[in-house]
């Protein structure tokens, strides 16, 4: 069944003079049960689209429909009552900063006129699911990052929501509270059976742990699909850039740096890690190739091996390689210079 | 030093300055909060934006904050007539400070609000929260430091127009000071009544604090 659909999207901001297009006729259809991805660079309109999902931000035109219900066709009243099953989390988590943790997960609760007591057990219960029973007490500014995130999460559930929409929720959390938080979002999906959307500019949350993913840049779609499909064959320029400089502190700009040359991306599949394919072709063509980049990473949950090789510059030898690299079932992508 | 008379007087300006400084400000609260209120949810990225409205509160609150509490006393002495009978003595003298009040607090409110992260008023409209349970569950609730600073400020403010108020026989120890010192000569008596001012100021200013400072969960 389909949970979002989202139909001819467009939002254009208005500021005095300036007028900005902010999301482009946007289509989209998430499932029930997907853990989907939109990723894109910083200003893409990611946000903007991803707050038109609860209509916290209205579209200048288009639909957007959640199960059965065109958001635009509701009242005030609907949306609202809407709304509490879309849950939100954010970058900054937007805890109520006055608030203890358990006041700030019965929050939800209390705006749904659930009595006090049946409020207070349910946010026990939450607080049990991300495990910080033990801090039912302690107010958001003595809480990490991590922890705040995850009261945040709470609170999103407390209302048995539908769907959650996470904006940026691991940007501000280092790599290893990032993990467990994805970790602690694919159980909820896994478990609750909780639809769910990630905003992201990282592809590394990407492959962790969606399904699905779509690739923004400037207001439009330009790629979506299966997150595997896309990895292994990103079609546009946008998803390539995304891919390549996915994990920019690890590559460094080096692609950059050596692009006389031609170079390949390799995909590993499963199968094929097994055979030493590059070993087995440098000794076949008896010529050195230039290794850019290697590295493995897992995406929705398969171990996925990726290269980056500078090819020589006999051109012969380049298509000898590449068809010789084919034969052995790896997946291959040119990897143009303005990457 | 004193004789009893004058200590009876002193305690009566004390009692008739708390008196108006406190039911001034209470009801300088109850139209200035909601007015404070109305201003940020009309303004332009409030809950609901109405330039009109705004336009017309904005107006009226910048008008009667620019006339100076010694004239408003006197332009306001047929209104305070009108609503306590008479236009001398300690009740008299809230009207016109209630009046000069309610403008300030509004906009000490105004920007007491303005300091709650949008992003909590976000994530509380996200979980279908209404424009009211906004207001009163996440944006009074979290500016309550800053509003209860606010308070005390202004609570200072109205005890010093209180004591402005004596000169135009507004009754407490205002009122005393300029008769006694500026009418009659005895200093000595004006001292003290600067003194007890001065120790009120410091008491108010001090509970107030030190209350925000309890309920602030920030650090
Ligand atoms: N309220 C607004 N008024 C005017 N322009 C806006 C508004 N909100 C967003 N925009 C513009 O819309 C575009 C998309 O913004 P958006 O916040 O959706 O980007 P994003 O992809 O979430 O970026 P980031 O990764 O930095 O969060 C930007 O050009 C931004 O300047
Ligand atoms: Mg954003």
């Amino acid at each position: 069944m389909s949970e979002i659909v989202v139909k001819d999207l467009c939002k254009t901001f208005n500021q005095n003079t300036d007028t900005v297009d902010a999301l482009k006729n946007i289509n989209l259809t998430i499932e029930t049960g997907d853990i989907y991805g939109i990723i894109g660079m910083s200003g893409a309109g990611k946000s903007t689209l991803v707050r038109c999902f609860n209509f916290l931000e209205k579209p200048t035109s288009g639909e957007v429909w959640i199960g059965n219900k065109n958001l635009s066709a509701l009242s005030e009243k609907e949306l609202r009552a809407e709304r509490s099953e879309i849950a939100m989390i954010f970058q900054s988590f937007n805890l109520l900063m006055q608030k203890n943790v358990i006041d700030n997960v019965c929050f939800p609760l209390r705006l749904q006129k659930i009595s006090k007591a049946d409020a207070r057990k349910r946010a026990k219960e939450l607080l049990e699911i991300v495990g910080l029973s033990e801090k039912e007490k302690a107010y958001p500014a003595q809480l990490s990052g991590g922890q705040r995130q995850r009261v945040a999460i709470a609170r999103a559930l407390a209302n048995k929501p539908r769907i959650l929409l996470c904006d940026e929720a691991t940007s501000a959390l280092d790599p290893q509270t990032t993990a467990s938080i994805l970790e602690l979002l694919r159980d909820i999906n896994k478990k609750l059976g909780i639809t769910i959307v990630v905003i992201t500019h990282q592809m590394s949350v990407v492959s962790e742990i969606c399904n699905k993913v779509a690739i923004i840049e400037k207001g439009e779609v330009v790629e979506n699909g299966l997150v595997e499909d896309v990895f292994n064959h990103p079609k546009s320029s946008a998803a390539r850039e995304l891919i390549l400089r996915g994990d920019n502190e690890k590559t460094g700009g080096i692609v950059e740096t050596i692009n006389a040359e031609r170079k390949i991306r390799i995909v590993f599949t499963e199968n094929s890690s097994y055979e030493p394919v590059i070993a087995n072709m440098v000794l076949k063509f008896q010529t050195a190739v230039n290794i850019l980049r290697a590295d493995t990473r897992n995406v929705g949950g398969v171990a996925k091996g990726e290269m980056i090789l500078g090819l020589p510059e006999d051109t012969t030898l380049q298509e000898n390689i590449i068809s010789y690299l084919r034969e052995r079932g790896l997946e291959i992508e040119e990897v143009t210079g303005d990457v | 030093m004193f004789d009893s008379q004058v200590i009876n007087m002193l305690l009566e300006g004390i009692r008739d300055t708390l008196y108006m400084t406190i039911f001034s400000t209470v009801i300088a609260y109850i139209f200035g909060l909601p007015l404070g209120i109305c201003l940020k949810v009309t303004s332009k990225d409030g809950l609901k934006p109405n330039k009109i409205i705004y336009g017309i509160l904005d107006v009226f609150c910048n008008i009667v904050r620019s006339i100076p509490f010694l004239i408003l006393l006197i332009l306001l002495i047929p209104f305070t007539r009108f609503v306590v009978g008479k236009s001398y003595g300690s009740t008299a003298t809230i009207v016109p400070l209630v009046v000069c009040a309610a403008p300030y607090i509004a906009r000490m409110v105004e920007s007491s609000l303005n300091e709650v992260d949008p992003g909590v008023i976000e994530a509380a409209k996200s979980m279908g929260a209404s424009n009211l349970d906004i207001v009163f569950h996440v944006m009074l609730v979290e500016a309550r430091t800053s509003l209860i600073v606010g308070a005390t400020i202004t609570t200072g403010n109205i005890l010093g127009y209180s004591a402005m108020s004596g000169t135009v026989g507004g009754g407490g120890l205002g009122d005393i000071a300029v008769r006694y010192g500026y009418y009659r000569w005895q200093t000595d008596i004006m001292i003290i009544t600067v003194i007890l001012l001065i120790i009120l100021f410091q008491i108010i200013q001090n509970v107030g604090m030190k209350i925000a400072g309890n309920l602030d969960r920030r650090k």
